[in-house]
């Protein structure tokens, strides 16, 4: 397989089981979907002479072929039993997602809170279909993405979370996403998130592959935080060395409105971050973190576009990377200031430790501003670890093996003190030491403190 | 203790130590002087075990073994202990957890069990509370955002929570205060015993009438080029350098 033979597979596939009306679960997803691929059929698989996806190791991750399929894979096991994570003293509702779809027997997400919908965005997609008109594919289509019009094209479910006016949700949402059975597979994935007005949300996305396939996965969020609503967002990815990952989450904010979100990835794969946040009203805030936690050939990208269109809006954003062995990464900090967005404050920071000469990170910030009166930073770093700390550390008889660790840790300490729920920090803080230990492996399929057998 | 016998050593080609020789016998105190640049902390740094500096001539012998046979790790297990000219801020890194890993693995070198949380905690305590070392600062990242007397007197700190066989302590009193100073030389001192011996390197003789000196050196242009009792620190103090020059016929 290449890039080519695999762009032509989709638009095969698209073209005999999706061009009819009555493939679909409504006329409007006929039209949504329908338009999308003809924007993807216009625009193409990305290769390396696309800009945004240059070194995104596309081309490597269609040289396989995967399974695509189109009916309901189900779950031959009961997965609530199968698997059975925790984060040590926090609290969650789980939700799992089998393949991509929502698990059929999910216990029930009730009672927290009047209004508040926590269900398959299948199921969504029939019963709320107000709901879906209004906000699916909204935040998406604006934006000219290959791989999110190509998960428009075929998604059909994911997580739905719709947050009524004034509700906090106190209990996170841990949103599991469980990839098992045998061959290599595509999965598509969609997730909708609605913070209505006045409302918190917390969720928590934690990848598990239980299989030994390579998979190529293709998701799309897209959230909408309204106005002084609080949208906090985590994403914790480990994917076993060869599966393919295109990650793309569209966020817009409204007036006051807060969204703060954590990128963690433990452990590629060829994993690509899209990250897209556009500030449509004033005084929103948003503040970016992410880790990279990489070794072998692993390779993680991330790439964000910030876009002020108002002013008075403050984003943030942190993204740091520890590349061991021949991992490879690259970041991308796009911010546009429009020219009415007086007074944003926007700050960028990427840093990033390559601990062979074989580690390659690219880091590229790129900050368009058209207004004047703005506070605008950004700063990118690729080095070493601190050779004098190291001396430091190691004259007090600590061992050089050590020694790197407490480095390195203390380099990931940054974005760990940002995370606000403490026994997610806690959890976070142990996974991030067994990484750099080198311990990942000793649970292989499971990036949390899970009893899976 | 310790034996330097015709040490040579350079940095990116640049040679700074000339033949230098220097014994330390158990329990003695050594005051190293010499002007800026003559090569006292490229000294402490080879004895250390670093790395940049290469050693082109001569032998080192600490306990008995050669010295160049230790990585920097192995020797600060075997009792060597360096306080830094300028030490190393390491954001972070917590003092405790710091602290607690070198306690701890210098413990297991010595076939010791490690400490527990509660036991380690009573220890630091209690050298804090020996050099007068602010609460706060053992509860912040290592060297982070302290003034340079805190700097000078966590190196204390510390070589009261390793208790050392060989001290090395480069400049440790520039920057204190008066009574930072008293405060820091009476830590050295009851952290001394009969067994250790300590290496003070200052450009000042107001430290040695607090650590007082076996013997005085002088360091010049690599070499050790006089060494006497402690009254040469009176006559340094009084007359600078310049007659050491004369004296060599430099
Ligand atoms: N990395 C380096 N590259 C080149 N020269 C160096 C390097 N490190 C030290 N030197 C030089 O070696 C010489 C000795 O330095 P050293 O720090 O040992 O002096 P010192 O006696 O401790 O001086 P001071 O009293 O100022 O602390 C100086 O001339 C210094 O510039
Ligand atoms: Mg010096």
């Amino acid at each position: 397989m290449d890039i080519k033979k695999t762009f032509e597979k989709y638009i095969d596939i698209f073209e005999k089981n999706f061009s009819n009306v009555k493939q679909h679960e409504s006329s409007s997803l006929y039209k949504i979907r329908t338009e999308a691929y003809e924007k993807f059929k216009k625009h193409g698989m990305p290769d390396h002479n696309d800009e945004n996806y240059k070194y995104a190791g596309i081309s490597e991750i269609c040289s396989q072929d995967y399974e695509f399929s189109l009916d309901s894979r189900g779950a031959i096991v009961d997965l609530n039993e199968y698997f059975q994570c925790e984060i040590k003293d926090l609290d969650t509702h789980i939700a799992l997602l089998s393949n991509g779809e929502y698990y059929s027997n999910n216990k029930p997400i009730e009672n927290i809170g009047e209004g508040v919908i926590i269900c398959g965005l299948n199921m969504a997609i029939n019963k709320y279909p107000e709901i879906i008109k209004e906000y699916y594919n909204q935040n998406a289509r604006e934006y000219d993405d290959s791989f999110s019009e190509l998960n428009t094209m075929f998604a059909k479910d994911g997580l739905f979370i719709y947050v009524p006016e004034n509700t906090k949700i106190d209990k996170t949402i841990q949103l599991v996403n469980l990839i098992h059975g045998f061959g290599n597979k595509n999965i598509f994935k969609r997730n909708l998130i609605i913070v209505r007005k006045n409302s918190e949300l917390s969720l928590v996305i934690c990848d598990h592959t239980l299989n030994n396939s390579n998979n190529f996965v293709i998701d799309v969020t897209e959230s909408v935080v309204l106005e002084n609503a609080k949208f906090c967002y985590h994403n914790l990815q480990k994917e076993p060395n060869k599966t393919g990952v295109i990650n793309s989450h569209f966020v817009k904010l409204n007036k006051y409105s807060k969204f703060d979100s954590y990128i963690l990835s433990f452990h590629g794969g060829i994993i690509r971050n899209n990250l897209f946040v556009k500030m449509i009203g004033e005084f929103a805030e948003s503040n970016l973190f992410g880790l990279n936690l990489t070794d072998r050939e692993q390779r993680i990208d991330n790439y964000t576009l910030i876009e002020h269109d108002v002013p008075n809006c403050s984003s943030n954003e942190l993204y740091k990377g520890i590349l061991d062995e021949q991992a490879k990464g690259s970041f991308m900090g796009r911010i546009i200031v429009k020219p009415n967005a007086q007074k944003t404050l926007a700050y960028q920071t990427n840093r990033n430790i390559c601990l062979t000469p074989e580690a390659k990170m690219r880091t590229k910030p790129q900050l368009e501003i058209y207004a004047d009166d703005v506070k605008c930073s950004h700063g990118a770093t690729v080095g070493q670890l601190d050779e004098t700390a190291l001396f430091y550390l190691k004259q007090r008889g600590i061992n050089e093996k050590e020694a790197k660790l407490m480095l390195m840790f203390a380099f990931a300490n940054d974005i760990l003190l940002k995370i606000n729920i403490v026994p997610l920090r806690e959890r976070i803080a142990e996974l991030i030491d067994s990484r750099l230990r080198g311990e990942f492996s000793a649970c292989e399929h499971c990036l949390m403190n899970c009893n899976s057998r | 203790m310790l034996v330097i016998k015709n040490l040579h050593a350079e940095i990116n080609g640049k040679k700074i130590l000339k033949g230098l020789n220097l014994e330390v016998k158990p329990g003695e105190i050594h005051a190293i002087m010499g002007p800026n640049g003559s090569g006292k902390s490229t000294l402490s740094a080879v004895l250390a075990g670093k790395e940049d500096f290469i050693v082109t001539e001569g032998e080192i012998f600490y306990q008995g073994r050669n010295l160049f046979d230790l990585n920097v790790e192995e020797r600060a297990k075997e009792g060597i202990f360096l306080s830094f000219q300028y030490p190393v801020e390491i954001p972070g890194v917590s003092m405790i957890n710091f602290m607690k890993t070198a306690v701890n693995e210098q413990r297991k070198y010595r076939s010791l069990p490690p400490m527990s949380s509660g036991e380690f905690l009573k220890y630091m305590r209690e050298m804090k509370d020996l050099v007068e070392l602010k609460s706060d600062l053992a509860n912040r990242s290592v060297n982070e955002g302290f003034s340079g007397g805190e700097k000078k007197r966590n190196e204390i700190f510390q070589m009261a929570m390793l208790k050392p066989k060989l001290a090395i302590l480069d400049e440790t009193d520039s920057g204190l205060d008066i009574d930072a100073l008293r405060i820091v030389a009476n830590g050295v001192n009851k952290v001394k015993t009969k067994e250790n011996s300590v290496i003070v390197i200052t450009h000042y003789q107001r430290l040695l009438e607090y650590i007082v000196p076996d013997f005085v050196h002088i360091l010049y242009d690599g070499k050790i080029v006089k060494s006497a009792g402690k009254e040469l620190a009176f006559e340094l103090e009084e007359k600078g350098y310049n007659w050491i020059k004369d004296e060599i016929g430099d």
